[in-house]
Protein backbone atom coordinates (compact mmCIF):
# COMPACT_ATOMS: atom_id res chain seq x y z
CA UNK A 1 0.00 0.00 0.00
CA UNK A 2 1.62 3.66 -0.93
CA UNK A 3 1.64 6.23 1.48
CA UNK A 4 -1.08 8.03 0.10
CA UNK A 5 -3.59 4.93 0.19
CA UNK A 6 -2.68 4.90 4.07
CA UNK A 7 -2.85 8.63 4.64
CA UNK A 8 -6.84 7.86 3.04
CA UNK A 9 -7.06 5.23 4.95
CA UNK A 10 -6.29 6.64 8.49
CA UNK A 11 -8.12 9.51 7.28
CA UNK A 12 -11.63 7.24 6.93
CA UNK A 13 -11.07 5.42 9.70
CA UNK A 14 -10.93 8.49 11.50
CA UNK A 15 -14.03 10.10 10.20
CA UNK A 16 -15.74 6.44 11.07
CA UNK A 17 -14.49 6.80 14.64
CA UNK A 18 -16.28 10.10 14.92
CA UNK A 19 -19.32 9.25 13.91
CA UNK A 20 -18.92 6.01 15.69
CA UNK A 21 -18.67 8.36 18.89
CA UNK A 22 -21.96 10.31 17.90
CA UNK A 23 -23.78 6.59 18.18
CA UNK A 24 -22.58 5.45 21.20
CA UNK A 25 -23.55 8.51 22.92
CA UNK A 26 -27.04 8.52 21.61
CA UNK A 27 -27.39 4.57 22.68
CA UNK A 28 -27.78 5.65 26.58
CA UNK A 29 -29.80 8.63 25.92
CA UNK A 30 -32.65 5.85 23.71
CA UNK A 31 -31.85 3.68 26.46
CA UNK A 32 -32.79 6.69 29.43
CA UNK A 33 -35.67 7.74 27.18
CA UNK A 34 -37.32 4.07 26.51
CA UNK A 35 -36.87 3.03 30.38
CA UNK A 36 -38.69 6.21 31.85
CA UNK A 37 -41.00 6.22 29.35
CA UNK A 38 -41.96 2.40 28.95
CA UNK A 39 -41.51 2.30 33.35
CA UNK A 40 -43.41 5.42 33.85
CA UNK A 41 -46.10 4.88 31.72
CA UNK A 42 -47.30 1.63 33.97
CA UNK A 43 -47.94 4.03 37.07
CA UNK A 44 -48.87 7.62 35.43
CA UNK A 45 -52.67 7.88 36.21
CA UNK A 46 -54.82 10.46 37.04
CA UNK A 47 -54.63 9.69 40.22
CA UNK A 48 -50.94 10.72 40.66
CA UNK A 49 -51.29 14.36 40.10
CA UNK A 50 -54.22 14.60 42.33
CA UNK A 51 -53.87 12.45 45.41
CA UNK A 52 -51.15 12.17 48.22
CA UNK A 53 -48.47 9.47 48.27
CA UNK A 54 -50.00 5.94 50.17
CA UNK A 55 -48.23 4.64 53.11
CA UNK A 56 -46.26 1.75 52.20
CA UNK A 57 -48.21 -1.38 51.30
CA UNK A 58 -50.66 0.19 49.19
CA UNK A 59 -50.41 0.63 46.20
CA UNK A 60 -51.37 3.82 44.02
CA UNK A 61 -51.06 7.30 45.38
CA UNK A 62 -49.91 10.67 43.92
CA UNK A 63 -47.72 13.06 44.34
CA UNK A 64 -50.02 15.93 44.72
CA UNK A 65 -47.81 17.70 47.46
CA UNK A 66 -44.84 17.09 45.52
CA UNK A 67 -46.06 18.67 42.45
CA UNK A 68 -47.30 21.62 44.36
CA UNK A 69 -43.91 21.62 46.08
CA UNK A 70 -42.03 21.81 43.05
CA UNK A 71 -44.55 24.40 41.40
CA UNK A 72 -43.90 26.63 45.03
CA UNK A 73 -40.24 26.15 44.96
CA UNK A 74 -39.38 26.97 40.98
CA UNK A 75 -42.12 29.86 41.57
CA UNK A 76 -39.50 31.27 44.31
CA UNK A 77 -36.65 30.60 42.76
CA UNK A 78 -37.83 32.93 39.65
CA UNK A 79 -39.36 35.42 42.08
CA UNK A 80 -35.18 35.86 43.21
CA UNK A 81 -33.81 35.25 39.65
CA UNK A 82 -35.25 36.86 37.66
CA UNK A 83 -35.28 40.40 39.02
CA UNK A 84 -31.24 39.99 39.85
CA UNK A 85 -30.39 37.92 36.06
CA UNK A 86 -31.98 40.31 34.10
CA UNK A 87 -31.04 43.44 35.32
CA UNK A 88 -27.40 42.04 35.56
CA UNK A 89 -27.74 40.91 31.80
CA UNK A 90 -28.80 44.36 30.99
CA UNK A 91 -25.27 45.91 32.66
CA UNK A 92 -23.34 43.08 31.52
CA UNK A 93 -24.68 43.98 27.91
CA UNK A 94 -25.13 48.00 28.58
CA UNK A 95 -21.25 48.78 29.64
CA UNK A 96 -19.87 45.23 28.73
CA UNK A 97 -16.04 47.15 28.74
CA UNK A 98 -16.28 48.57 32.36
CA UNK A 99 -14.79 46.32 35.21
CA UNK A 100 -17.66 45.04 37.11
CA UNK A 101 -18.50 44.26 34.10
CA UNK A 102 -15.51 41.29 33.69
CA UNK A 103 -15.92 40.56 37.52
CA UNK A 104 -19.55 39.98 37.14
CA UNK A 105 -19.04 37.62 33.98
CA UNK A 106 -16.27 35.82 35.60
CA UNK A 107 -18.44 35.46 38.75
CA UNK A 108 -21.59 34.41 36.67
CA UNK A 109 -19.47 31.51 34.98
CA UNK A 110 -18.07 30.63 38.27
CA UNK A 111 -20.95 30.65 40.06
CA UNK A 112 -22.49 28.39 37.09
CA UNK A 113 -20.06 25.62 37.78
CA UNK A 114 -20.14 25.82 41.38
CA UNK A 115 -22.03 22.16 42.31
CA UNK A 116 -26.01 21.96 42.75
CA UNK A 117 -24.83 19.86 46.13
CA UNK A 118 -22.82 23.24 47.87
CA UNK A 119 -25.39 25.96 47.00
CA UNK A 120 -27.51 23.67 48.84
CA UNK A 121 -24.94 23.82 51.74
CA UNK A 122 -25.00 27.90 51.07
CA UNK A 123 -28.18 28.19 51.47
CA UNK A 124 -28.79 25.89 54.54
CA UNK A 125 -26.25 28.42 56.21
CA UNK A 126 -27.84 31.19 55.65
CA UNK A 127 -31.77 29.95 55.64
CA UNK A 128 -31.99 26.69 57.62
CA UNK A 129 -29.11 27.21 60.24
CA UNK A 130 -30.11 30.71 61.89
CA UNK A 131 -34.22 29.53 62.36
CA UNK A 132 -33.63 25.75 62.99
CA UNK A 133 -36.22 24.52 60.78
CA UNK A 134 -36.22 23.39 57.19
CA UNK A 135 -38.34 25.75 54.74
CA UNK A 136 -39.83 26.37 50.97
CA UNK A 137 -37.94 29.59 51.33
CA UNK A 138 -34.98 28.03 51.95
CA UNK A 139 -35.42 25.68 49.08
CA UNK A 140 -36.43 28.74 46.82
CA UNK A 141 -33.50 30.38 47.77
CA UNK A 142 -30.85 27.66 46.78
CA UNK A 143 -32.63 27.40 43.23
CA UNK A 144 -33.06 30.53 42.53
CA UNK A 145 -29.16 31.55 43.30
CA UNK A 146 -28.50 28.43 40.89
CA UNK A 147 -30.54 30.61 38.33
CA UNK A 148 -29.18 33.63 38.49
CA UNK A 149 -26.20 32.85 36.29
CA UNK A 150 -28.39 31.24 33.55
CA UNK A 151 -30.62 34.09 33.17
CA UNK A 152 -27.68 36.62 33.51
CA UNK A 153 -25.99 35.05 30.46
CA UNK A 154 -29.13 34.44 28.51
CA UNK A 155 -30.65 37.58 28.78
CA UNK A 156 -26.56 39.05 27.98
CA UNK A 157 -26.72 37.41 24.58
CA UNK A 158 -29.62 38.12 23.64
CA UNK A 159 -29.70 42.33 23.98
CA UNK A 160 -25.91 41.95 22.40
CA UNK A 161 -28.19 40.73 19.08
CA UNK A 162 -30.27 43.45 19.18
CA UNK A 163 -29.01 45.66 16.06
CA UNK A 164 -27.10 48.63 17.53
CA UNK A 165 -28.98 50.91 14.91
CA UNK A 166 -31.86 50.77 17.23
CA UNK A 167 -30.28 51.94 20.46
CA UNK A 168 -28.79 54.86 18.11
CA UNK A 169 -32.21 55.72 17.39
CA UNK A 170 -33.81 56.08 20.48
CA UNK A 171 -30.45 57.95 21.99
CA UNK A 172 -30.83 60.22 18.32
CA UNK A 173 -34.52 60.80 19.65
CA UNK A 174 -33.72 61.79 23.10
CA UNK A 175 -34.11 59.04 24.96
CA UNK A 176 -31.89 58.67 28.07
CA UNK A 177 -30.10 55.44 28.81
CA UNK A 178 -32.75 53.38 30.80
CA UNK A 179 -35.59 54.56 28.66
CA UNK A 180 -33.99 53.39 25.65
CA UNK A 181 -33.37 49.79 27.27
CA UNK A 182 -37.05 50.15 28.55
CA UNK A 183 -39.06 50.95 25.35
CA UNK A 184 -36.92 49.91 23.08
CA UNK A 185 -33.87 47.35 23.51
CA UNK A 186 -35.93 45.12 25.94
CA UNK A 187 -39.06 44.49 24.19
CA UNK A 188 -36.74 43.74 21.34
CA UNK A 189 -35.10 40.75 23.07
CA UNK A 190 -38.08 39.86 25.02
CA UNK A 191 -40.01 36.62 23.40
CA UNK A 192 -35.54 35.36 23.49
CA UNK A 193 -35.14 36.33 27.62
CA UNK A 194 -38.44 34.96 28.16
CA UNK A 195 -37.69 31.58 26.14
CA UNK A 196 -34.47 31.41 28.34
CA UNK A 197 -36.63 31.89 31.97
CA UNK A 198 -38.55 29.13 31.20
CA UNK A 199 -35.61 26.60 30.07
CA UNK A 200 -33.82 27.94 33.38
CA UNK A 201 -36.76 27.12 35.17
CA UNK A 202 -37.26 23.60 33.56
CA UNK A 203 -33.31 23.25 34.17
CA UNK A 204 -33.92 23.62 38.58
CA UNK A 205 -36.95 22.14 38.46
CA UNK A 206 -35.13 19.11 37.72
CA UNK A 207 -32.30 19.99 40.93
CA UNK A 208 -32.52 17.51 43.93
CA UNK A 209 -29.61 18.21 45.91
CA UNK A 210 -30.11 21.84 46.78
CA UNK A 211 -32.98 20.71 47.99
CA UNK A 212 -32.24 17.97 50.71
CA UNK A 213 -31.73 19.77 53.62
CA UNK A 214 -32.91 22.97 52.41
CA UNK A 215 -36.66 22.16 51.80
CA UNK A 216 -36.52 18.90 52.61
CA UNK A 217 -39.58 16.83 52.43
CA UNK A 218 -42.35 16.44 53.86
CA UNK A 219 -45.55 13.76 53.89
CA UNK A 220 -48.50 16.24 53.80
CA UNK A 221 -49.41 18.22 52.02
CA UNK A 222 -48.10 22.07 52.63
CA UNK A 223 -48.36 25.40 50.91
CA UNK A 224 -46.21 26.95 53.74
CA UNK A 225 -43.33 29.29 53.44
CA UNK A 226 -42.02 28.31 56.25
CA UNK A 227 -42.38 24.59 56.59
CA UNK A 228 -40.76 21.57 54.74
CA UNK A 229 -42.30 20.90 51.39
CA UNK A 230 -42.01 17.79 49.42
CA UNK A 231 -40.56 18.06 45.72
CA UNK A 232 -41.05 15.52 43.10
CA UNK A 233 -37.17 15.18 42.78
CA UNK A 234 -36.65 14.91 46.53
CA UNK A 235 -39.65 12.33 46.30
CA UNK A 236 -38.43 10.23 43.16
CA UNK A 237 -34.93 9.84 45.34
CA UNK A 238 -36.85 8.53 48.33
CA UNK A 239 -38.77 6.28 46.41
CA UNK A 240 -35.60 5.13 44.29
CA UNK A 241 -33.83 3.94 47.28
CA UNK A 242 -36.13 2.69 49.00
CA UNK A 243 -36.68 -1.52 49.07
CA UNK A 244 -40.65 -1.65 47.88
CA UNK A 245 -42.09 -1.94 44.66
CA UNK A 246 -44.76 0.57 45.10
CA UNK A 247 -42.62 3.05 45.66
CA UNK A 248 -39.82 2.06 42.72
CA UNK A 249 -43.26 2.29 39.97
CA UNK A 250 -43.77 5.94 41.71
CA UNK A 251 -40.50 6.81 41.46
CA UNK A 252 -40.54 5.93 37.42
CA UNK A 253 -43.78 8.07 37.28
CA UNK A 254 -41.82 10.97 38.70
CA UNK A 255 -39.34 11.10 36.44
CA UNK A 256 -41.55 10.22 33.25
CA UNK A 257 -43.14 13.93 34.58
CA UNK A 258 -39.65 15.47 35.10
CA UNK A 259 -38.09 14.45 31.39
CA UNK A 260 -41.36 15.67 30.10
CA UNK A 261 -41.39 19.27 31.58
CA UNK A 262 -37.75 19.82 30.29
CA UNK A 263 -38.23 18.08 26.97
CA UNK A 264 -41.36 19.83 26.74
CA UNK A 265 -39.59 23.12 27.43
CA UNK A 266 -36.28 22.35 25.43
CA UNK A 267 -38.75 21.34 22.04
CA UNK A 268 -41.12 24.83 23.13
CA UNK A 269 -38.10 27.29 23.41
CA UNK A 270 -36.87 25.25 19.88
CA UNK A 271 -40.28 26.37 18.11
CA UNK A 272 -40.12 30.05 19.91
CA UNK A 273 -36.43 30.42 18.94
CA UNK A 274 -36.98 29.33 15.30
CA UNK A 275 -39.95 31.98 14.89
CA UNK A 276 -37.86 34.26 16.05
CA UNK A 277 -34.99 33.76 13.74
CA UNK A 278 -37.52 33.59 11.01
CA UNK A 279 -38.69 36.52 11.58
CA UNK A 280 -35.49 38.57 11.81
CA UNK A 281 -34.18 36.93 8.60
CA UNK A 282 -37.54 38.64 6.66
CA UNK B 1 -28.29 67.83 32.90
CA UNK B 2 -31.41 65.59 33.92
CA UNK B 3 -30.91 63.45 31.26
CA UNK B 4 -26.79 62.97 32.34
CA UNK B 5 -28.19 62.30 35.87
CA UNK B 6 -30.65 59.59 34.91
CA UNK B 7 -27.87 57.96 32.74
CA UNK B 8 -26.03 57.87 35.99
CA UNK B 9 -28.58 56.42 38.13
CA UNK B 10 -29.76 54.06 35.36
CA UNK B 11 -26.20 52.80 35.29
CA UNK B 12 -25.95 52.94 38.94
CA UNK B 13 -29.43 50.64 39.41
CA UNK B 14 -28.20 48.30 37.01
CA UNK B 15 -24.48 48.17 38.61
CA UNK B 16 -25.37 47.69 41.72
CA UNK B 17 -27.72 44.33 41.08
CA UNK B 18 -24.94 42.98 39.09
CA UNK B 19 -22.19 43.63 41.87
CA UNK B 20 -25.34 41.57 43.66
CA UNK B 21 -24.46 38.61 41.48
CA UNK B 22 -20.93 38.86 42.06
CA UNK B 23 -21.18 39.27 46.11
CA UNK B 24 -23.31 36.19 45.92
CA UNK B 25 -19.87 34.34 44.70
CA UNK B 26 -18.25 35.78 47.51
CA UNK B 27 -20.86 35.50 50.09
CA UNK B 28 -21.05 31.70 49.41
CA UNK B 29 -17.16 31.71 49.97
CA UNK B 30 -17.11 33.03 53.49
CA UNK B 31 -20.49 31.24 54.84
CA UNK B 32 -18.81 27.91 54.05
CA UNK B 33 -15.61 29.05 55.86
CA UNK B 34 -17.20 30.23 58.71
CA UNK B 35 -19.66 27.24 59.17
CA UNK B 36 -16.85 24.88 58.68
CA UNK B 37 -13.90 26.59 60.74
CA UNK B 38 -14.65 24.40 63.99
CA UNK B 39 -13.45 21.35 61.97
CA UNK B 40 -10.89 23.23 60.11
CA UNK B 41 -9.31 24.02 63.65
CA UNK B 42 -9.59 20.73 65.12
CA UNK B 43 -8.19 18.75 62.58
CA UNK B 44 -6.20 21.17 60.15
CA UNK B 45 -3.91 19.48 57.15
CA UNK B 46 -4.62 16.03 58.88
CA UNK B 47 -9.05 16.17 57.78
CA UNK B 48 -7.53 15.51 54.51
CA UNK B 49 -4.74 12.84 55.02
CA UNK B 50 -6.74 9.89 57.54
CA UNK B 51 -9.23 8.09 56.52
CA UNK B 52 -11.33 7.61 59.98
CA UNK B 53 -14.71 9.15 59.45
CA UNK B 54 -16.36 7.83 62.73
CA UNK B 55 -18.67 10.39 63.95
CA UNK B 56 -19.41 9.34 67.56
CA UNK B 57 -16.22 9.33 68.06
CA UNK B 58 -15.84 12.39 66.63
CA UNK B 59 -13.21 12.14 64.46
CA UNK B 60 -13.07 12.85 61.26
CA UNK B 61 -10.95 12.36 57.97
CA UNK B 62 -12.21 12.75 54.33
CA UNK B 63 -9.47 10.86 52.83
CA UNK B 64 -11.73 8.54 51.31
CA UNK B 65 -13.92 11.11 49.55
CA UNK B 66 -11.48 12.79 47.88
CA UNK B 67 -10.04 9.16 46.66
CA UNK B 68 -13.47 8.56 45.72
CA UNK B 69 -14.27 11.49 43.93
CA UNK B 70 -11.00 11.75 42.21
CA UNK B 71 -11.21 8.19 40.79
CA UNK B 72 -14.49 8.41 39.55
CA UNK B 73 -14.35 11.76 38.12
CA UNK B 74 -10.95 10.96 36.46
CA UNK B 75 -12.26 7.49 35.28
CA UNK B 76 -15.37 9.56 33.56
CA UNK B 77 -13.08 11.81 31.90
CA UNK B 78 -10.89 8.54 30.72
CA UNK B 79 -14.21 7.46 28.59
CA UNK B 80 -16.06 10.62 28.13
CA UNK B 81 -13.44 13.10 26.16
CA UNK B 82 -12.69 10.84 23.44
CA UNK B 83 -16.24 10.23 22.80
CA UNK B 84 -16.91 14.48 23.22
CA UNK B 85 -14.50 14.67 21.42
CA UNK B 86 -15.33 12.69 18.44
CA UNK B 87 -19.29 14.15 18.50
CA UNK B 88 -17.79 17.80 18.52
CA UNK B 89 -15.37 17.15 15.20
CA UNK B 90 -18.59 15.29 13.89
CA UNK B 91 -21.28 17.63 14.25
CA UNK B 92 -18.89 21.01 13.58
CA UNK B 93 -16.84 19.67 10.42
CA UNK B 94 -18.02 16.59 9.32
CA UNK B 95 -21.79 15.92 9.35
CA UNK B 96 -23.99 17.37 6.63
CA UNK B 97 -25.57 20.74 6.92
CA UNK B 98 -29.38 19.36 7.86
CA UNK B 99 -27.63 16.82 10.28
CA UNK B 100 -26.54 19.09 12.73
CA UNK B 101 -29.19 20.89 14.25
CA UNK B 102 -30.85 17.22 15.43
CA UNK B 103 -27.65 16.23 16.90
CA UNK B 104 -27.24 19.22 18.36
CA UNK B 105 -30.46 19.04 19.96
CA UNK B 106 -29.99 15.18 21.13
CA UNK B 107 -26.52 16.00 22.65
CA UNK B 108 -28.08 19.19 24.39
CA UNK B 109 -31.35 16.84 25.29
CA UNK B 110 -28.41 14.55 27.46
CA UNK B 111 -27.23 17.32 29.07
CA UNK B 112 -30.93 18.41 30.38
CA UNK B 113 -32.15 15.28 31.81
CA UNK B 114 -31.96 15.95 35.69
CA UNK B 115 -29.43 14.26 37.33
CA UNK B 116 -32.39 12.11 39.75
CA UNK B 117 -33.44 10.75 36.54
CA UNK B 118 -30.00 9.48 35.53
CA UNK B 119 -29.21 7.84 38.88
CA UNK B 120 -33.19 5.99 38.59
CA UNK B 121 -31.74 4.51 35.98
CA UNK B 122 -28.26 3.84 36.98
CA UNK B 123 -30.08 1.89 40.05
CA UNK B 124 -32.50 0.08 38.19
CA UNK B 125 -30.46 -0.58 34.61
CA UNK B 126 -26.64 0.55 34.33
CA UNK B 127 -26.39 -1.37 38.05
CA UNK B 128 -27.39 -4.66 36.81
CA UNK B 129 -25.74 -5.12 33.47
CA UNK B 130 -22.67 -3.97 35.92
CA UNK B 131 -22.89 -6.81 38.42
CA UNK B 132 -23.85 -8.70 35.14
CA UNK B 133 -20.55 -7.54 33.09
CA UNK B 134 -18.25 -8.71 36.53
CA UNK B 135 -19.71 -11.90 36.72
CA UNK B 136 -18.22 -12.21 33.59
CA UNK B 137 -14.41 -11.09 34.43
CA UNK B 138 -12.51 -14.00 33.66
CA UNK B 139 -11.35 -15.94 36.70
CA UNK B 140 -7.72 -15.45 36.15
CA UNK B 141 -8.48 -10.95 36.14
CA UNK B 142 -9.86 -11.28 38.85
CA UNK B 143 -6.92 -11.47 41.44
CA UNK B 144 -5.83 -8.16 40.06
CA UNK B 145 -6.56 -5.45 42.06
CA UNK B 146 -8.66 -3.50 39.83
CA UNK B 147 -11.29 -6.29 39.24
CA UNK B 148 -11.16 -7.51 43.00
CA UNK B 149 -14.10 -7.89 45.22
CA UNK B 150 -17.59 -9.31 44.89
CA UNK B 151 -20.06 -8.76 41.96
CA UNK B 152 -22.37 -6.08 44.18
CA UNK B 153 -23.04 -3.66 40.78
CA UNK B 154 -23.24 -0.80 43.30
CA UNK B 155 -19.38 0.92 42.79
CA UNK B 156 -17.01 2.57 41.10
CA UNK B 157 -17.39 1.65 37.66
CA UNK B 158 -21.38 2.07 37.35
CA UNK B 159 -20.48 5.69 38.99
CA UNK B 160 -17.97 6.48 36.27
CA UNK B 161 -20.00 5.24 33.46
CA UNK B 162 -23.05 7.37 34.76
CA UNK B 163 -20.79 10.23 35.09
CA UNK B 164 -19.15 10.05 31.67
CA UNK B 165 -22.55 10.11 30.57
CA UNK B 166 -23.24 12.84 31.92
CA UNK B 167 -20.01 14.86 31.15
CA UNK B 168 -20.41 14.13 27.40
CA UNK B 169 -22.84 16.72 26.06
CA UNK B 170 -20.74 19.55 28.37
CA UNK B 171 -17.17 19.08 26.75
CA UNK B 172 -18.84 18.20 23.40
CA UNK B 173 -20.59 21.85 23.41
CA UNK B 174 -17.89 23.43 24.71
CA UNK B 175 -15.27 22.19 22.05
CA UNK B 176 -18.28 22.60 19.34
CA UNK B 177 -18.12 26.30 19.83
CA UNK B 178 -13.89 26.15 20.46
CA UNK B 179 -13.62 24.37 17.12
CA UNK B 180 -16.21 27.14 15.85
CA UNK B 181 -13.77 29.53 16.39
CA UNK B 182 -10.84 27.97 14.75
CA UNK B 183 -10.19 30.14 11.00
CA UNK B 184 -11.19 28.26 8.04
CA UNK B 185 -7.91 29.81 6.83
CA UNK B 186 -6.62 26.83 8.83
CA UNK B 187 -8.34 24.54 6.87
CA UNK B 188 -8.54 25.59 3.78
CA UNK B 189 -4.32 25.92 4.31
CA UNK B 190 -4.29 22.23 4.90
CA UNK B 191 -6.60 20.90 2.28
CA UNK B 192 -4.15 23.17 -0.46
CA UNK B 193 -1.49 21.38 0.56
CA UNK B 194 -2.85 18.17 -0.13
CA UNK B 195 -3.97 17.27 2.92
CA UNK B 196 -6.88 14.47 3.95
CA UNK B 197 -9.48 15.30 5.91
CA UNK B 198 -7.95 14.02 8.60
CA UNK B 199 -4.72 15.60 8.55
CA UNK B 200 -6.56 18.77 8.17
CA UNK B 201 -8.99 18.30 10.89
CA UNK B 202 -5.56 17.60 12.97
CA UNK B 203 -4.12 20.85 12.28
CA UNK B 204 -7.55 22.54 12.97
CA UNK B 205 -7.06 20.91 16.69
CA UNK B 206 -3.96 22.04 17.19
CA UNK B 207 -4.78 25.11 16.25
CA UNK B 208 -7.17 24.97 19.40
CA UNK B 209 -5.87 22.91 21.61
CA UNK B 210 -5.82 24.74 24.74
CA UNK B 211 -9.83 25.70 23.72
CA UNK B 212 -9.90 21.96 23.74
CA UNK B 213 -8.23 21.80 27.02
CA UNK B 214 -10.20 24.35 28.44
CA UNK B 215 -13.60 22.03 27.16
CA UNK B 216 -11.95 19.56 28.91
CA UNK B 217 -11.20 20.70 32.51
CA UNK B 218 -14.83 22.04 32.17
CA UNK B 219 -16.33 18.86 31.96
CA UNK B 220 -13.95 17.43 34.99
CA UNK B 221 -15.53 20.31 36.94
CA UNK B 222 -18.64 19.23 36.54
CA UNK B 223 -17.83 15.43 37.35
CA UNK B 224 -16.14 16.59 40.32
CA UNK B 225 -19.30 18.07 41.84
CA UNK B 226 -22.24 15.94 40.77
CA UNK B 227 -23.68 14.78 43.26
CA UNK B 228 -27.65 12.68 42.66
CA UNK B 229 -26.43 9.97 40.05
CA UNK B 230 -23.53 8.97 41.97
CA UNK B 231 -24.80 9.30 45.33
CA UNK B 232 -27.15 6.39 44.32
CA UNK B 233 -24.91 4.13 42.08
CA UNK B 234 -21.99 4.27 44.23
CA UNK B 235 -22.07 2.30 46.68
CA UNK B 236 -21.25 5.00 49.84
CA UNK B 237 -18.59 3.26 51.08
CA UNK B 238 -16.17 5.05 52.50
CA UNK B 239 -12.45 3.34 51.83
CA UNK B 240 -10.06 4.01 49.11
CA UNK B 241 -9.44 1.02 46.79
CA UNK B 242 -7.95 0.90 43.52
CA UNK B 243 -10.99 -2.03 42.38
CA UNK B 244 -13.02 -0.91 39.96
CA UNK B 245 -16.31 -2.57 41.16
CA UNK B 246 -15.43 -1.45 44.93
CA UNK B 247 -18.58 0.90 46.64
CA UNK B 248 -16.89 3.75 47.16
CA UNK B 249 -17.79 7.66 48.59
CA UNK B 250 -17.61 10.84 47.04
CA UNK B 251 -17.20 14.36 48.71
CA UNK B 252 -20.54 15.22 47.40
CA UNK B 253 -22.03 12.03 47.97
CA UNK B 254 -21.04 12.02 51.76
CA UNK B 255 -22.53 15.36 52.09
CA UNK B 256 -25.77 14.20 50.35
CA UNK B 257 -26.44 11.52 52.62
CA UNK B 258 -25.10 12.41 55.84
CA UNK B 259 -26.22 16.47 56.04
CA UNK B 260 -29.48 15.86 57.74
CA UNK B 261 -28.27 13.29 60.29
CA UNK B 262 -25.03 15.59 61.50
CA UNK B 263 -26.30 16.17 64.71
CA UNK B 264 -23.71 17.85 66.45
CA UNK B 265 -21.59 20.73 65.65
CA UNK B 266 -18.29 19.25 64.88
CA UNK B 267 -19.77 16.89 62.81
CA UNK B 268 -21.67 19.34 60.91
CA UNK B 269 -18.63 21.14 60.70
CA UNK B 270 -16.56 18.90 58.91
CA UNK B 271 -19.07 18.03 56.48
CA UNK B 272 -19.46 21.57 55.32
CA UNK B 273 -15.40 21.79 55.10
CA UNK B 274 -15.78 19.17 52.60
CA UNK B 275 -18.24 21.33 50.49
CA UNK B 276 -15.70 24.02 50.99
CA UNK B 277 -13.10 21.83 49.35
CA UNK B 278 -15.65 20.78 46.46
CA UNK B 279 -16.20 24.69 46.01
CA UNK B 280 -12.49 26.02 46.05
CA UNK B 281 -11.57 23.04 43.65
CA UNK B 282 -14.43 23.78 41.14
CA UNK B 283 -13.10 27.72 41.43
CA UNK B 284 -10.00 26.97 40.30
CA UNK B 285 -10.70 24.44 37.85
CA UNK B 286 -13.60 26.39 36.60
CA UNK B 287 -11.25 29.59 36.52
CA UNK B 288 -8.00 27.69 34.50
CA UNK B 289 -10.29 26.88 31.98
CA UNK B 290 -12.46 29.60 31.40
CA UNK B 291 -8.81 31.29 31.23
CA UNK B 292 -7.83 28.81 28.37
CA UNK B 293 -10.37 28.90 26.27
CA UNK B 294 -10.49 32.86 26.84
CA UNK B 295 -6.88 33.23 25.60
CA UNK B 296 -7.94 30.54 22.75
CA UNK B 297 -10.53 33.02 21.37
CA UNK B 298 -7.99 36.05 21.68
CA UNK B 299 -5.77 34.33 19.84
CA UNK B 300 -7.87 33.69 16.90
CA UNK B 301 -9.46 37.56 17.10
CA UNK B 302 -5.50 38.03 16.48
CA UNK B 303 -5.34 36.30 13.64
CA UNK B 304 -8.25 37.02 12.42
CA UNK B 305 -7.53 40.26 12.71
CA UNK B 306 -4.18 39.82 10.80
CA UNK B 307 -5.38 37.98 8.28
CA UNK B 308 -7.93 40.94 7.43
CA UNK B 309 -5.43 43.12 7.43
CA UNK B 310 -3.40 41.22 4.82
CA UNK B 311 -6.65 40.64 2.89
CA UNK B 312 -6.17 44.48 2.53
CA UNK B 313 -2.73 44.59 1.67
CA UNK B 314 -3.35 42.57 -1.50
CA UNK B 315 -6.23 44.39 -2.63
Amino acid sequence: MNATAQRRLLSSLFVGACGFSVLVALVPLALIMFFVVSQGVQALNFDFFTSMPKPVGQAGGGMANAIVGTLMLSGLAALLAVPIGVISGVYLSEYPGTRLASVVRFASDTLNGVPSIVIGVFAYGLAVLPFKQFSTLAGGLALGIMMIPIVAKTTEELLLLVPGSMREGALALGATRGRAVRTVILPAALPGIVTGIVLALARIAGETAPLLFTSFNNRFFSTSLTQPISSITVQVYTYAISPYDDWHRQAWAGALVLITIVLGCSVLARLATARVSRLRTR
Amino acid sequence: MAARSQDLGFRLTTGAFAAALALIVLGVGVELVRQSWLSVEAFGFDFWRTSTWDPVAGDFGALPFIWGTLYSSVLALVIATPIALGIAIFISELCPAWLRTPLVFLTELLAAIPSIVYGLWGIFVLVPAVRTLQMHVPESLRALPIFSGPPLGVGMLSAALILAIMVVPFTSSVAREVLKAVPDAQREGAYALGATRFEAIRAALYFARTGIVGAVMLGFGRALGETMAVTMVIGNNPQVSASLFAPQYTMAAVIANEFTEAADELYLNALIEIGLVLFAITLIINGLSRLLIWSMARNTGASRARASAGEGVGA
